[in-house]
């Protein structure tokens, strides 16, 4: 108990002071995951809209694809993608593991099936809503998808937000590829893993602290952010 | 401005599953007028409407207009039976045709508040549209597929769970659209709306067209017994 109590005090110390190393292992986390969001928003967003309003001959199939590929274990995308990037796999030459941009990779593989599932289950509700009117207004397919992302906007945000917070948290994918290299791929969750295995319950606790902190106000802040202009609404 | 009337209906026939819901239908809709379709429930009459709209597929026989399909297409409005609401505001939602069409801002903004005006939702300008009364709704509905200044103008059962104010508002909004010269066809199990408002009309039963003529004959003449029967109020078999 005692153990915890302490850790508790140093871990506030730890964040008031601003320690540099923690400091930079959460905004290494940080960078890591909004890139990872970023491209994977770009890709699930309409591709998960494009799903919804669109038939083609293998739609069922691609959806089932689709929500098996969303419960893939971590570890196991982290290992295939270890297995790719490792010096002797296809992609060796481009010299990706233990970067950065290796995790990037892994945690695109993880969180774009799901934003692209949220996003088509939303986008297909809206669209059998809309339906009727847009086919009347004689819409063209472009303006179908622009009109049904606008309205469905808080919709995707939703999902974004769901894709954030699965990488913000993911461990086993990363740890794998990035290899918790100090100074060089180390972010909150692989050093919350290395600390308390070394029994460091203080720094452990600060940056678990530190990584629930970053995911409410990351939430809090996109949220507000869409409340201003759509005051009033339901 | 092109005419795309008349519209042909030639033997259409409209079948989903091996079940014929309307048809074998032919009429013609000429220039002008208010043509009401009568008809008890499952009568077929949305799916007609449908089909004249160009959005119900059709299994046999051939639907012409004046024009070209797809020039057609530009010159019609259609309400539907439970207005659909854009989930954006009042003003959006009556922009969102000029948008389509990328009619020029300033006209935008001009055409707008004209309508806003004529529906009477000027004060509800920046109200999300989904929060609007039933009233209100089928108002903003009309207001949005007329602000496109179509040639014709379909609406299905526009005052079905109205009272009796809201359907004063959208029968005074027909009757002025129908004087500034557009072609109106609707429909409704109303008898009182269909004759305060036709100039002619069709009574559909089983899918076809049972009866149809000038609005003096029609209601004061009833040829067939079923169109009798469906005016005494009895319930048509
Ligand atoms: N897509 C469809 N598939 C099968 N049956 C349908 C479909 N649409 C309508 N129907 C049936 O067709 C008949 C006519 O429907 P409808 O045109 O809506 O009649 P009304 O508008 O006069 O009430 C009804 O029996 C209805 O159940
Ligand atoms: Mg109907």
């Amino acid at each position: 108990m005692s153990d915890i109590v302490e850790g508790l005090t140093a871990a506030f110390w730890l964040v008031i002071s601003l320690d540099p190393e923690l400091l930079e292992i959460s905004l290494r986390s940080l960078q890591v995951t909004l890139t990872s969001l970023v491209i994977a928003s770009a890709i699930a967003l309409p591709f998960g809209t494009f799903l919804a309003i669109r038939r083609f001959r293998y739609r069922r199939l691609t959806i089932s694809v689709l929500n098996a590929l969303m419960g893939l274990p971590p570890v196991v995308v982290g290992l295939i993608v270890y297995i790719l990037l490792s010096r002797s796999g296809p992609f060796g030459v481009l010299g990706l593991l233990f970067t950065p941009t290796a995790m990037v990779i892994a945690q695109v593989i993880i969180i774009t099936p799901l934003i692209a599932s949220i996003t088509h289950q939303a986008m297909r509700e809206l669209w059998a809503e809309y339906h009727d009117l847009l086919i009347s207004l004689n819409t063209s397919q472009w303006q179908r998808i622009k009109t049904l992302i606008w309205d469905g906007r808080r919709n995707l945000l939703t999902a974004s937000l769901a894709g954030f917070g699965r990488g913000i948290g993911e461990v086993g994918a990363i740890m794998i590829v990035g290899g918790n290299i100090d100074n060089a791929t180390r972010v909150l969750t692989t050093a919350i893993a290395l600390e308390t295995g070394k029994g460091d319950f203080a720094l452990a606790l600060a940056l678990g602290f530190v990584l629930i902190a970053l995911a409410i106000s990351v939430n809090i802040a996109i949220h507000s952010l869409s409340r201003t202009e759509r005051e009033g609404r339901w | 401005m092109t005419n795309i009337l008349p519209l042909n209906l030639k033997d259409v026939m409209v079948k989903r599953r091996g079940k014929r819901l309307i048809g074998p239908v032919s009429t013609k809709l000429g220039n002008t007028g208010i043509t009401m379709i009568l008809g008890p429930n499952g009568s077929g009459k949305t799916t007609l409407l449908k089909v004249m709209h160009g959005v119900e597929r059709v299994s046999a026989g051939q639907v012409q207009w004046a024009v070209p399909d797809h020039e057609a297409q530009h010159h019609q409005s259609y309400v539907f039976q439970s207005p659909i609401m854009l989930r954006r505001s009042v003003i959006d939602n009556l922009r969102y045709p000029l948008q389509l069409h990328g009619t020029p801002k300033a006209e935008q903004e001009a055409r707008v508040s004209e309508w806003a005006r004529k529906i009477g939702l000027e004060d509800h300008l920046s109200v999300q549209a989904t929060r609007l009364s039933g009233g209100e709704k089928q108002r903003l509905a009309l207001g949005r597929a007329l602000i496109r200044r179509p040639e014709v103008l379909f609406l299905d059962e526009p005052c079905a769970n109205l009272d009796g104010a809201s359907t004063r508002d959208i029968e005074t909004l027909l009757l002025e659209a129908h004087a500034a010269g557009t072609r109106i066809v609707m429909t409704t199990h109303n008898i009182g709306q269909a004759k305060r408002l036709a100039t002619d009309a069709i009574f559909l039963l089983h899918g076809e067209i049972w009866e149809s003529g000038p609005s003096a004959r029609f209601f004061d003449a009833p040829e067939t017994p079923e169109l009798q029967a469906f005016f005494r109020g009895d319930i048509i078999a």
